[in-house]
C-alpha cells in the first residue's frame, strides 16, 4: 500500500514539475498554456489517489473526501482557462487595431501598453 | 514512502520557483497569470504532500481553500484582463 501511495505521489509530481518547466521553456503565450494543465489534471489527480490510499491505509477505512479537490480542479481549470485564453485573443486583438491606428495616423495614437 | 515524499516535495517546490521565474519575467499580463494559476496549484500540491508527511487531515481542508482562492482570483483576474473591470 505504502509503496504505491508514494509512487503515485512522485509520478504526480514529476507531471507538475514538467508542467511548469513547460511554462518556462515554451516560445509563445498559447503554447504555454497547453503546459501547466498536464499538473492540474494528471498530476492532481495522481497525487490525491496516492492521498486517498496513504491515509486509507493510516486509518483502516476507505479515507474518501480527496475526491472533492479532484471534483473542484476538474471544474474549475477549464473555466479559468478559457476566460483567460479568451482575454489573451481580446488583447492581441486590441494591440494589432492600436498598431494598425498608430501606423495610419503616426503620433495620434500611443500603444496600448502591457 | 518518506523518500518519495521528499523527492515529491523537491519537484513541486522547483515547480513553484520556475512558475515565479515566469511570473517576474512574463511578457505581457496573461502570462503572469496564468503562471500565478500555476504557482496556486502547486502550492495545493505541496501542502498535500505535507498532509501526507504529517499524517493528519488538517492538511486537506487548506489545500481545498487554497484551490478554491487560487480559482476565485486566477478567475477574476481573467476577467479583468478581458473587459477592465470585474463586476459589471
Amino acid at each position: 500500500m505504502s509503496w504505491a501511495a508514494g509512487t503515485l505521489v512522485l509520478l504526480g509530481a514529476l507531471l507538475a514539475f514538467l508542467g511548469s518547466l513547460g511554462l518556462l521553456r515554451l516560445e509563445t503565450f498559447f503554447e504555454r498554456v497547453h503546459a501547466p494543465t498536464m499538473g492540474t489534471t494528471l498530476g492532481t489527480g495522481l497525487i490525491l489517489i496516492g492521498s486517498m490510499l496513504h491515509f486509507s491505509g493510516i486509518e483502516a477505512r476507505p479515507v474518501l473526501h480527496e475526491v472533492l479537490i479532484g471534483v473542484f480542479m476538474t471544474l474549475t481549470t477549464p473555466v479559468t482557462y478559457m476566460l483567460l485564453v479568451r482575454a489573451a485573443l481580446h488583447r492581441d486583438r486590441a494591440k494589432e487595431e492600436a498598431r494598425s491606428q498608430a501606423r495610419a495616423e503616426p503620433g495620434a495614437a500611443q500603444e496600448s501598453g502591457r | 514512502m518518506n523518500t518519495a515524499l521528499l523527492i515529491a516535495q523537491a519537484l513541486l517546490g522547483m515547480a513553484m520557483v520556475f512558475a515565479v521565474i515566469r511570473l517576474l519575467r512574463g511578457p505581457r499580463a496573461q502570462d503572469r497569470v496564468l503562471s500565478l494559476d500555476t504557482l496556486y496549484v502547486n502550492a495545493m500540491l505541496l501542502v498535500l504532500t505535507f498532509g501526507m508527511k504529517s499524517g493528519t487531515t488538517l492538511y486537506f481542508e487548506a489545500a481545498l481553500a487554497i484551490g478554491m482562492l487560487g480559482f476565485v482570483s486566477s478567475a477574476a483576474l481573467a476577467k479583468f484582463l478581458l473587459r477592465g473591470e470585474v463586476i459589471e
